[in-house]
């Protein structure tokens, strides 16, 4: 059967040959033009005027557009509306664009956009969290607060109270492929749009929008994707809106690539995060009573800011139950780039808090990390234990503002403060008061512990670094619990479009992208399998707005259970029609027709899947159906912080093992060990890659990854040469990776889980065994702040030593 | 400047493209070769690579900072041209297919044209070989399986045959070329001397060498080039000569060549040549363009400075020598006259001393935040001699005079670094930056120092690469 089955990437063969086609690949008809934005040199102020004549006289310019030129100013936000195209006026950011330039090609387009005489009245730029703060510049109108329990009343009586804060930095896509989108103009005003996104609908939403016309105007396609990570959520949407902009103004096709300079100076990035803690617990480390203070660094525009720091909020606990806790979140807007989408969304910082809390307790206690975190986890869940709340809530449809971007995660359109219905029995609960019924850490820590010989190996390390005064090592083992669907409810559906041709070849469509996690080879493994047919039966086919409609980004890691749901549902619709006839013809019930080893079983009677196919034709049966699917049980009010937001959870652990360096700084990580719940894997090759790939994204952005932005606001780590992503070398020179052998309690695609961010969450890990490296050096807690370049490492040693 | 050459076993002659054309853009515009990716255009990321075959061998190139005029005689492979005739995969495309080396597939071209010419060269050094290929996706542990896997494979015969054309001469290259009037604004000669003569008329021209500076130039700074001379076919710049009392080291000469001519002399700085760049960028790169640009964070001028090295310049007939350090006068000023080039570096014999200690965020393809290079004999548990220079603590690579001054004379001892590191602050006012604090600079360069002496004792390790789970 082809679930569950290590099939390679099914564009593997495109990709290593280079016949794997993205956006910039496909063949331009002749008079395509190449856009470029000029973008602003200064990070806030007003704008005062621009000449552009020279720009308009350089060589290869067939047009420059202002909003003036354009008569209009689309916007290009997901939620907010408060993302013109180009300047309106006033300043936002260093690098937002100012003005767009259409050439007849990349390069001249790149040229003529630096020809610009811009006046500028600058005004004092707001970049930090503490200048935002000061400013009261934010986002809603004052925090965000969830609650559970009486924290303060905890924290008053515990045993034990500390009181700090972690910083953490944000972190850049660096997808290979940069932002891209192409726009062919059609007959009566339609407009074909290949975009590298994650999101099609949004991307055709938002350029109906722009150019005035119904979303049936515009169709977006997606082949594929040179890696997304988030930043293909909402990014490309200002690349399609302006070339689709051009193409209805010129009449030809127009293309616009970002450079990965401009690239990285206008889009955004993952938020930074300042975690203020006040901690109450026990001799044991058992927390009583926590409050966090979230500060978000969102940039100027809302974009996808709310739900990112809500879902930091949602993962403040990660595994540990916590009875009274008080989460504060900050969302403040500085003159920065939009902070977007990043793989895990808000989890990893959230996650990260409680994750240096653990720490920190066990250091003051001088216990071992793992045992503190053992000792807040939730409790197991029993095996066998029924999932919570059977029931799928009524749907209860939303009051729609006209202008509401629904398919988006920044839509609003469910803050209606409905009421929930959670009732959370025995079972403990979440600090949004969500049961967690399917924990699984107790069992998948130990089983790691003991394949990673943690405990010895620990002490391993406390050996070594007694013995050798310049290097020190430090291992730490740390959980991820992460929850999975979108948590804006109404996003957790999905359609497909199955067709079986006469000679039985199928061809398969749904609404999820690909941008390499192999979601497309997933979902035909599941067609593949409902059919009984060999892979190669079925056909692979681009993302397509006209097959299927509305559909909601691919993100929030639910590409496979959404759609692997919807294509089955597809797949099950025609093949019962084929069963029943096959039924009737040999006078047996359509439950015993058997669909397998690329045949048909009917009775007696055995058919190719071919002839099935032909013989229904023949008998005018459709051989085409659209397949839908809607997540059951999910309820959230993201106001009162209360109810299920989360279809269920998928749970990792991993034990990393570090060197440092004392007299620079610089580190390595030794040996990674990974036990990782996929459930009841669709491909578990694939599943294992987004592991691995997932947990040195992870790592990079707690070590390497360093964005700096200087006192004028410009971003000075703008390229590779700058910003440095995990090299080869980086990874660990011993990596274990393994699938957790367990199914899904609820019931998902196959009984499998979601695996594409909670991985990410991994490489806390690294962090924290840097920070047990550098508390080698002395007695006082480190307060390593992430990422931990070399500089950072040296600075808390040297603290360490100093006290 | 016409130029030809082999694009995946076919002779193509290119006319009328401007000097600065990049070979990805040629490709990717002129000829629909689209599997050969732009991921960043300035040399970082890989995904652009294409394998280089000439008289001297293959070689992994980034071909958005190389320019077409530099290819010219050579023999070029693509994505496109790394499997058969017939389709068939090369072994190391098959492996990673196998054993799921792609995700994305956008980084996949570069990586398999790397490991394409690592297994043609017979390197099993992975993580060197492909420290210049960036993957966001997979966290590179598959595509190691996958270059492990390929190792032992045959090389196919439509690989080896860009080979054998050299070596049956087919084409020209370099020394064999009949001599061509060295005319015009966009000149490649072929000898030192049409160099100096066409250099001396044109002092206002840019030298390419390498490209792997200049070629950001023209990508990222968008600038046109005019004059124009490239070097690279000049023959008698390149090559390292060891003679009675100095390694000679011609301007032309790579970065890859210098690393393997001083691994046995010089292990250290062979080391950190290692990570100097990245394969590609090593391979493009060029001793004498590493100094004669001046950058006050090139890798090789404070090793070359630590070992006393001189630096040999001509401007027309006229050749003349300076210590190398005296050549970096202040940011953005050497002392080079118009017209005038390097011509080679020569190292002194002497034992080796040396140690090299480049400091970045991350080890692989990174720029030094700081890069100190100590030269220091100890006879006797007295030293007698320290040299000390410094790349990325000032606005030139620079000597450490007081440090070395607060050595010299002195018992090797804790004290005398302690006290000689304390200097430090003397020598250097360094400045903070994206890539580091003055603050960390100044702290780590004394941290440098104590580092060479504990390794100069032998009795702790003090580099983490060394360090095993």
């Amino acid at each position: 059967m082809s679930v569950g089955t290590a099939h390679p990437h099914d564009a593997a063969r495109l990709h290593v040959t280079g016949q794997a086609r993205y956006v910039d690949d496909q063949p331009l008809p002749a008079n395509c033009l190449h856009l470029a934005f000029g973008l602003s040199p200064v990070a806030a102020g007003r704008l005062i005027a621009m000449d552009l004549s020279a720009v308009r006289r350089a060589p290869g310019v067939v047009a420059v557009y202002t909003p003036a030129d354009l008569g209009c100013n689309p916007d290009c936000s997901p939620s907010n509306h408060d993302e013109p195209l180009l300047c309106d006026g006033t300043i936002h950011y260093l690098g937002q664009q100012l003005f767009l330039v259409a050439a007849t090609s990349h390069l001249a387009a790149r040229r003529a956009a630096r020809l610009a005489q811009v006046e500028v009245e600058e005004t004092p730029a707001l970049l930090t969290i503490d200048q935002a703060l000061a400013a009261n510049s934010r986002f809603e109108d004052g925090p965000r607060i969830y609650c559970k329990g009486e924290a303060d009343r905890a924290l008053a009586a515990a045993a034990h109270r500390l009181q700090d804060s972690v910083t953490m930095g944000g972190q850049e896509h660096f997808y290979l492929e940069g932002q891209a989108a192409l726009a062919l103009p059609q007959e009566g005003g339609d407009m074909v749009v290949s975009s590298s996104t994650q999101h099609p609908t949004e991307i055709q939403h938002k350029v109906a929008e722009a150019l005035s016309v119904p979303m049936h105007a515009v169709r977006v396609e997606t082949r594929r994707m040179g890696g997304g990570f988030g930043g293909k959520e909402s990014q490309g949407n200002a690349l399609a809106i302006a070339c689709a902009l051009v193409a209805a103004r010129t009449g030809r096709p127009a293309k616009m690539r970002y450079d990965r300079d401009d690239d990285m100076m206008i889009t955004g990035k993952r938020h930074d995060f300042r975690i203020g803690y006040d901690v109450g617990f026990d001799a044991d480390g058992r927390i009583s009573g926590i409050t966090f203070d979230h500060y978000a660094r969102c940039g100027w525009s809302m974009d996808l800011s709310l739900p990112v720091a809500d879902r930091a909020m949602l993962h403040a606990d990660n595994a540990y139950h916590l009875t009274d806790i008080t989460i504060t979140s900050h969302r403040l807007k500085t003159n920065t780039q939009s902070a977007t989408a990043y793989r895990g969304f808000g989890g990893p910082q959230g996650m990260l808090g409680i994750e240096v809390v653990m720490d920190r307790i066990a250091h003051h206690l001088g216990l071992d990390p793992l045992a503190v975190r053992r000792v807040n986890y939730y409790d197991e869940a029993a095996p066998g234990t029924a999932p919570h709340s059977a029931e799928d809530p009524a749907p209860v449809v939303a009051p729609v503002d006209a202008n509401t971007d629904l398919t988006s995660r920044g839509a609003t359109a469910t803050e209606d403060g409905r009421p929930t219905s959670v009732t959370a029995g025995a079972a403990q609960t979440t600090p949004y008061h969500m049961p967690v019924t399917d924990f699984i850490l107790n069992s998948l820590t130990d089983a790691l512990a003991t394949r990673c010989d943690y405990a010895a190996r620990r002490k391993a390390v406390a050996d070594w670094n007694a013995a050798h005064p310049v290097l020190k090592k430090g291992i730490a083992l740390t959980p991820v619990k992460f929850g999975i669907s979108f948590t804006l409810t109404h996003l957790n559906q999905a359609g497909a479009l199955v067709h079986v041709y006469q000679d039985g070849s199928i061809h398969m469509n749904h609404g999820g992208t690909e941008m390499g996690q192999g979601l497309f080879q997933k979902v035909a493994q599941v067609a593949a399998a409902r059919f009984g047919v060999p892979l190669s039966m079925i056909k692979i086919t681009a993302t397509d707005t006209a097959k299927v409609p509305n559909t909601s980004a691919t993100a929030a890691s639910s590409g496979s259970d959404l759609n692997g749901m919807a294509v089955k549902a597809a797949c099950d619709t025609i093949r019962d029609r084929i069963a029943t006839l096959l039924a009737d013809l040999n006078q047996i019930a359509a439950a015993e027709v058997r669909f397998e080893d690329g045949a048909v079983h009917a009775g007696g009677k055995t058919y190719s899947f071919a002839e099935a196919a032909e013989l229904a034709y023949m008998n005018r049966i459709s051989l085409s159906a659209t397949g839908y699917y809607r997540t059951p049980k999910v309820e959230w009010d993201r106001i009162k912080g209360r109810g299920r937001p989360f279809f269920y959870f998928a749970y990792g652990a991993a034990c990393t093992e570090v060197v440092i360096d004392t007299l620079t700084g610089e580190n390595r990580i030794l040996r990674t060990d990974i036990l990782h719940d996929a459930g009841e894997s669709l491909n578990p090759a694939l599943d294992i890659g987004q592991i691995e790939g997932g947990y040195v994204q992870g790592a990079g952005w707690l070590t390497t990854e360093e964005l700096v932005w200087d006192d004028k606001g410009r971003l000075r780590t703008h390229a590779p040469s700058t910003y440095k992503i995990p090299a080869c070398s980086d990874r660990p020179a011993v990596f274990n990776v393994d699938l957790w052998d367990g199914r899904n309690t609820e019931d998902t695609i196959y009984r499998s889980k979601a695996v594409g961010e909670p991985p990410f969450m991994l490489g806390i890990s690294a962090l924290s065994a840097l920070t047990d490296a550098v508390a080698a050096c002395g007695t006082v807690w480190p307060s390593l702040d992430a990422p931990a370049t070399p500089e950072a490492v040296l600075a808390a040693v040297r603290r360490v030593q100093a006290a | 400047m016409d130029t030809s050459f082999l694009l995946n076993g076919e002779t193509v002659r290119i006319e009328g493209e401007p000097p600065t054309r990049t070979l990805l853009d040629w490709l990717r515009e002129r000829r629909g070769l689209t599997g050969t990716k732009e991921g960043c255009n300035e040399g970082d990321c890989g995904a652009c690579t294409v394998m280089v075959t000439d008289s001297h061998g293959a070689r992994a190139l980034n071909a958005c900072i190389l320019f077409l005029p530099q290819l010219d005689g050579k023999a070029i492979r693509t994505v496109e041209g790394m499997s058969g005739p017939d389709g068939a995969l090369h072994p190391v495309q098959a492996a990673m297919v196998d054993l799921h080396g792609s995700q994305c597939g956008f980084c996949t071209p570069g990586f398999v044209v790397s490991m394409v010419t690592a297994h043609t060269n017979g390197a099993t050094d992975h993580d060197t070989q492909l420290a210049g290929n960036l993957c966001r996706c997979t966290g590179y542990a598959p595509i190691i399986r996958a270059a492990k896997a390929a190792e032992a494979a045959t090389i196919p015969q439509w690989i080896a045959a860009d080979r054998a054309t050299f070596l049956t001469d087919a084409l020209t290259d370099g020394a064999e070329a009949p001599a061509q009037p060295v005319t015009g604004t966009v000149v490649a000669p072929q000898t030192t001397d049409a160099l100096a003569e066409w250099y001396m008329a044109h002092p206002d021209a840019t030298l390419i060498a390498g490209a792997t500076d200049v070629g950001l130039w023209v990508t990222k700074q968008l600038r046109d080039l005019d004059p124009v001379c490239f070097l690279g076919g000049i023959s008698d710049l390149k090559g390292v000569t060891i003679g009675a009392d100095a390694i000679h080291v011609g301007a032309m000469t790579s970065l890859t060549d210098l690393r393997l001519a001083l691994q046995d002399r010089h292990p250290s700085f062979a080391e950190m040549i290692r990570r100097y760049g990245s394969t590609q960028v090593r391979n493009a790169a060029t001793v004498g363009g590493n100094i004669a640009n001046g950058s006050p964070i090139g890798d090789s001028p404070p090793a070359l400075i630590a070992l006393g090295a001189t630096l040999h310049l001509r401007r027309g007939g006229e050749r003349r020598s300076l210590p190398l350090d005296e050549y970096f006068i202040a940011y953005g000023k050497q002392d080079r006259a118009p017209g005038e080039f390097v011509e080679a570096v020569s190292i002194p014999l002497q034992p080796d001393h040396l140690r090299c200690y480049k400091i970045s965020k991350r080890f692989d393809q990174d720029i030094s935040a700081l890069c100190g290079c100590f030269n220091i004999a100890v006879e006797d548990g007295t030293v007698r001699s320290a040299r000390i220079a410094f790349g990325g603590m000032a606005a030139t690579p620079k000597r450490a005079a007081h440090v070395e001054a607060a050595l010299i004379g002195q018992p090797w001892t804790e004290a005398t670094i302690a006290a000689a590191a304390a200097l430090f602050a003397t020598d250097y006012a360094p400045m903070s930056d994206m890539r580091a604090s003055a603050e960390y600079r100044l702290h780590s360069a004394e941290n440098l120092l104590h580092r060479y002496y504990l390794d100069s004792l032998g009795d702790t390790p003090t580099n983490v690469l060394e360090v095993t789970p």
